[in-house]
Parts: structure tokens; sequence; C-alpha cells
């Protein structure tokens, strides 16, 4: 254990699903416009999960009009109100990045049927 | 620094640099520095010395490894052996006693700090990297020079190198000073500052944390 891992444990959230890559998921951002705040849902699959403790960050990816968004969160960020968790995916790679170079039926992720190994 | 100004200051050991979110969800690295306890151990006043400065010691010392003279000095203040003693030159040196512990919340968030360390040594290094020149080219038929400085002089006016010319050398390991830092945290519990960005030395490195000179000169 790193001597600043105490410094970051203060800020660390333990209120999201325990989601991974190839998850569908919903993000709920908070989104600051002038002085007021709204909630922006941003639906995709997690591509990847990276780094750790308090800098861990995972991004999802959508396709929006038929142009491919990717979108990068910290995990811990306060401007994340919630994480919905919709399918669990059925992937054997950690980092799903051969599914951007797919479209249509080829780029569709199993789901995973037994809720039992997470 | 002038001389009748008044700092805070604290003598500490960076930990290392991790980073935290502010309010508006916004990342701010830090650098964590385990800062005291500080304890004075000398109060110079100009009626005395010829200047006014407390002497703070910080860290922990082996009883057995404090040589004599230390640890006459140490007991002449009534407190514990340390490692480190340090000068703090402020004007309000008087309000401090012999034997006063300082903690971390001596600064507050929002304060604007100067951090003074020891670099970390990189030994010998080149122009490259100690100056940042760009070396020579890679390919027209540069041979063995890559990371060369070129010429250094001109031919026979002035014939010879001027003095100053950057050149390759020792580098690091030496005293740096990062001015008008801000401090994001004081924990008085851990007796943890952070401090936004870096700060020079390795972890478990001595720090000196100090009053921006910027700040009180321009306050006052």
């Amino acid at each position: 254990m790193q001597i600043t891992d105490v410094v970051e444990r203060a800020q660390l959230r333990d209120d999201l699903p325990d989601f991974r890559p190839g998850d569908t998921v919903k993000v709920h951002v908070r989104v600051v416009e002038g002085s007021r705040e709204r909630i922006q849902v941003f639906q995709g699959f997690v591509l990847r999960r990276q780094g750790g403790g308090l800098r861990e960050t995972f991004s999802v990816r959508k396709v929006s009009f038929g142009v491919g968004v990717e979108r990068t969160f910290p995990v811990h960020s306060p401007s994340i109100a919630k994480v919905e968790l919709v399918t669990r995916g059925d992937v054997r790679r950690a980092k799903l990045y051969y599914l951007r170079e797919r479209t249509g039926r080829a780029a569709k992720i199993k789901e995973k049927r037994s809720p039992a190994r997470t | 620094m002038t001389r009748t100004a008044t700092f805070k200051g604290l003598l500490g050991a960076k930990l290392g640099m991790t980073q935290i979110f502010d309010e508006n969800a916004r990342v701010v690295p830090v650098t964590v520095i385990q800062a005291g306890p500080n304890t004075v151990t000398q109060v110079k006043s100009p009626e005395r010395d010829g200047y006014s400065a407390v002497q703070l010691a910080f860290g922990d010392i082996k009883p057995k490894r404090v040589n004599k003279p230390r640890a006459g000095h140490f007991a002449k203040a009534g407190v514990e052996a340390r490692r480190h003693l340090v000068e703090l030159r402020t004007a309000d040196a008087g309000e401090y006693s012999p034997g006063q512990e300082l903690k971390a919340d001596v600064f507050a968030p929002g304060d604007r700090v100067d951090v003074v360390g020891v670099s970390k040594g990189k030994g010998f290094a080149g122009v490259m990297k100690r100056h940042g020149f760009k070396g020579l080219s890679a390919s027209h038929g540069t041979e063995r020079k890559h990371r060369s400085p070129g010429s250094v002089g001109a031919c026979a006016t002035p014939a010879r190198i001027f003095k100053g010319m950057r050149m390759a050398g020792h580098m690091g390991n030496q005293r740096v000073t990062v001015l008008n830092l801000e401090v994001v945290k004081a924990d008085p519990d851990r007796n943890q500052l952070l401090i936004r960005g870096a700060v020079p030395g390795p972890k478990r490195g001595l720090v000196m944390v100090r009053s921006s000179v910027k700040a009180v000169s321009t306050s006052g």
C-alpha cells in the first residue's frame, strides 16, 4: 500500500454497482449549465476499465446517429450521479477495442446468462 | 525575503503525489507532505542574535545517533531530539517559545506557500537532459554526435569560450524552491498538508513549507 492511499480513501465511492467490460450501463452525469444542474444519461457498453485507486477510469462506447462515441469517466468522480447496470455482457477480454472495427450484428455482445460468476 | 515580514513555516517530508476531486468535481494534482509535528528549539531575537528567526526541528532519530552538542541544544529547549533543524526568518519570532509544538494547521486551505527541497540527483547529465538542447540531427551524416551540443563558440574572435556557456555536468541534488503553490488541504490530525502541484525531491525527502514570498510581499 502506498502512503498516499490514505488521502484518497476519503473520496473513494462504494455506491456504484460492480460493472466490468462488456456490460451495458447507463451513466448519469451531472452537467452544470450556468447556475443550473441537470442529469444527462450516457448509455453504452463498457469498453475498458483502467487505472487504480482514485485514478481509476472507465470508458463507455455507444453508436449515436451512425457515429461511434466514446466517453471516459473517472469511476470515483462526484460528477457521476449514478451508474445503472442494464445488462451483463459475456466477453473474454478486458479491453474490448476489437469492437470498434465492427458494426451491426458483429458488434453485438453476448449477454451473460448465469448471474453466478461475477 | 524581506526582513520585516512575518512568515509561517513547517518542516516536513514529501510522501508522494496523488490526485483528489475538488468541490466542482475537477481533478486536482496534489503532493502529500508529512508536515510536522515540528518543535520550536530556539527563538532568535535581534537583541541577542542580530536577527529574528525561529528554529524548527522535525523527524524521529534514535537518541544514540544524536551527537553531544546537538543533544545539549535539544535539552536546553526541553524537547526530544529530532533529526533536522532549520531556521525560519520571520519578524514575529518573539511570539514563539522553545518547546512549542507546531502542527499542520499552521496553514489553511487557500494559503499560498513556497516549498524548498533538494532535487533528485541526476548525476553527470548531458546538455539535452540538463539544458533541454535539441541535440544534432539523427541523419544527414551525423556520426556518433546525436546528443552533443554542437558548436560552443566562434573563431579567432573571441578565441575563447564565454563563461556560463551551458554544457554537460552535474544535474540535480541541489536546493530548489518552488514558489507560490496553493495549499489544498491541511489535516492536523494526521499532520498532512496537501499542496497543489509538484515539489522538489524524492519521496521521504525533507522539504520546508513556508508562506509564499510573493503572497507576503503583496499583502503587506
